[in-house]
């Protein structure tokens, strides 16, 4: 197994990324971290005849607190999202996720814009994203910028809206406040293995316990990461009682239509998906009463 | 084709220059071009973790980067835990005590993850140490070997250390 020729191109910043991607787009693919990429053109599924290496542009490889964001540069690797106090604080649920993020390996090469860009429908990043409702800046080649929100930058399987000379440029986090609870449940064949399934969860309640707001989305089991809106207005207003849960599983498993393969079924995959929701709505609601949004 | 660029990364201390295709995988720039075959190739698409290496520090898949990227970076293969003739290091000598190799083939990949393992964790749970583990998979021993001898191995590293500190402060 070995990839097919291709040239090198190095850009030191984002200028010079985007004139490449101007001139060669169509033959070319971005390489940042090349945890997904690499293993497609070893196994010559992919065999781009220009690799753009960006991981030497130092200025998109930041974590910072934007507005109401936080805001992750598309060069940062999974282990400073691992690593980050400022993540910890501002976004518990991108903590959580992240350590489901393959293995330790993985996650010192891996970057949150490839993640992003490979749009596999069981990564966790898209995931939580997608639950929070973030946003996707997107550079041109012009020099112009575009924002969009998952749902119209996760197209299906694998496929984004990205074209040829776009390039990811800052993912968004929306901040969680301090007195939401969230949570974010994955269930793997082995922990660092693309999840069967996976749900990610945030929750305010009232003093009473009453769900005042919830965003929820599944992965792994629809062709792009989905956030169960039909789940969410249904929860306003009650409480988790057991019929309350029943209805959200049933909710989730008709909002889902995951595809067998050999690590689960299809029914088995459906029924995963109801039974993470509940329990991911069951922590964060737990979490968000202690008034300690703390993940461990 | 000639697009071959030039890389050059120290490897073990020793600074190796040369002309490479941009193709060419870190884990053949190792093993063909600086002679060092203690790096293994098991699945080449990220998931066994034979081919782990220590680069900039960092354990990661040497069959998941070009050698061109690694331009400019400091690596560490598993031929840097002991010299040729020389003793095993107390890690792989503990591999050794508890049979936790047998074909051999994904040791150095568990070697050079856990050494950098044991850098930050001195005295590791078992749980801590399946977790650290886990992107290697052993055909043969069924793991429970090699975490007898990661336990070991912390242990005795533990206990050299605070015998030099000791020493150190008298
Ligand atoms: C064994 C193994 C297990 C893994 N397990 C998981 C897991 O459980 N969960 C998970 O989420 N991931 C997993 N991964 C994938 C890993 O997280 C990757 O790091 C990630 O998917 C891609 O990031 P990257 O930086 O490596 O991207 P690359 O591999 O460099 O690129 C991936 C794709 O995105 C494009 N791209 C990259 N950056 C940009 C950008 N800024 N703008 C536009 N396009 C871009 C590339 O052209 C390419 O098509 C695993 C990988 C391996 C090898
Ligand atoms: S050979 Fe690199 S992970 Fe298997
Ligand atoms: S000892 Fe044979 S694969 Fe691990």
């Amino acid at each position: 197994m070995k990839p097919a020729v291709f040239s090198y191109l190095r850009p030191t910043n984002l200028q010079e990324a985007l004139m490449f991607l101007e001139e060669y787009g169509e033959d070319a693919k971005i390489l940042s971290g090349g945890q997904s990429l690499i293993p497609t053109m070893n196994m010559r599924l992919s065999a781009p005849a220009y690799l753009i290496d960006i991981s030497r542009i130092s200025d998109l490889n930041y974590i910072k607190l934007d507005g109401d964001f936080l805001a992750v540069g598309a060069l940062t690797k999974h282990k400073d999202i691992e690593n980050s106090d400022l993540v910890k604080e501002a976004c518990p649920l991108l903590s959580e996720a992240i350590r489901w993020v393959g293995h330790a390996q993985i996650r010192n090469r891996g970057t949150v814009g490839g993640s992003i860009a490979h749009g596999d429908p069981s990564a966790e990043l898209p995931c939580v994203l997608t639950a929070l409702r973030g946003e996707i800046v997107i550079a041109n080649v012009d020099g112009s910028e575009e924002v969009l929100v998952p749902e119209e930058f996760f197209l299906t399987y694998m496929l984004t809206s990205l074209q040829p000379d776009q390039m990811v440029k800052e993912v968004r986090f929306p901040i969680i406040p301090k007195e939401s609870g969230s949570a974010f449940l994955e269930l793997a064949r082995r922990h660092g293995d693309f999840g069967l399934a996976e749900v990610a969860a945030v929750v305010d309640i009232d003093d009473e316990g009453h769900l005042l707001n919830v965003k929820i989305a599944v992965g792994g089991v629809n062709p792009t990461p989905t956030a169960l809106e039909q789940v969410e207005e249904y929860l306003i207003g009650k409480k988790l009682t057991d019929e309350v849960l029943r209805q959200v599983s049933d909710l989730t498993q008709e909002s889902v239509d995951p595809e067998s393969d050999l690590h689960g079924t299809a029914e088995y995959r459906r029924e995963l998906a109801g039974t993470l929701t509940v329990r991911a709505l069951k922590i964060a609601v737990e979490r968000a009463r202690g008034g300690n949004n703390n993940v461990q | 084709m000639s697009n071959k660029v030039q890389v050059a990364v120290f490897v073990n201390g020793k600074k190796v220059q040369k002309k490479v295709e941009p193709r060419l995988l870190l884990t053949d720039f190792i093993r063909e071009e600086c002679n060092l075959t203690g790096t293994h190739l098991g699945c080449e698409h990220g998931v066994c973790g034979a081919c782990t290496i220590l680069v900039d520090n960092e354990p990661v898949r040497s069959c998941l980067m070009f050698a061109v990227q690694a331009d400019g970076c400091d690596i560490q293969t598993v031929e840097s835990l002991n010299s040729v003739d020389g003793p095993l290091n107390v890690l792989q000598q503990s591999f050794s005590d508890n049979h936790a190799l047998q074909c051999g083939f994904c040791t150095p990949g568990f070697l050079m993850t856990l050494t950098h393992f044991l850098i930050d964790n001195e005295n590791p749970t078992e749980n801590e140490i399946r977790e650290a583990i886990s992107g290697n998979l052993c055909r043969c021993t069924g793991y429970a070997n090699i975490i007898k001898a990661v336990q070991q191995a912390a242990q005795i590293l533990q206990k050299e250390k605070s015998n030099s500190s000791v020493v150190s402060a008298q």
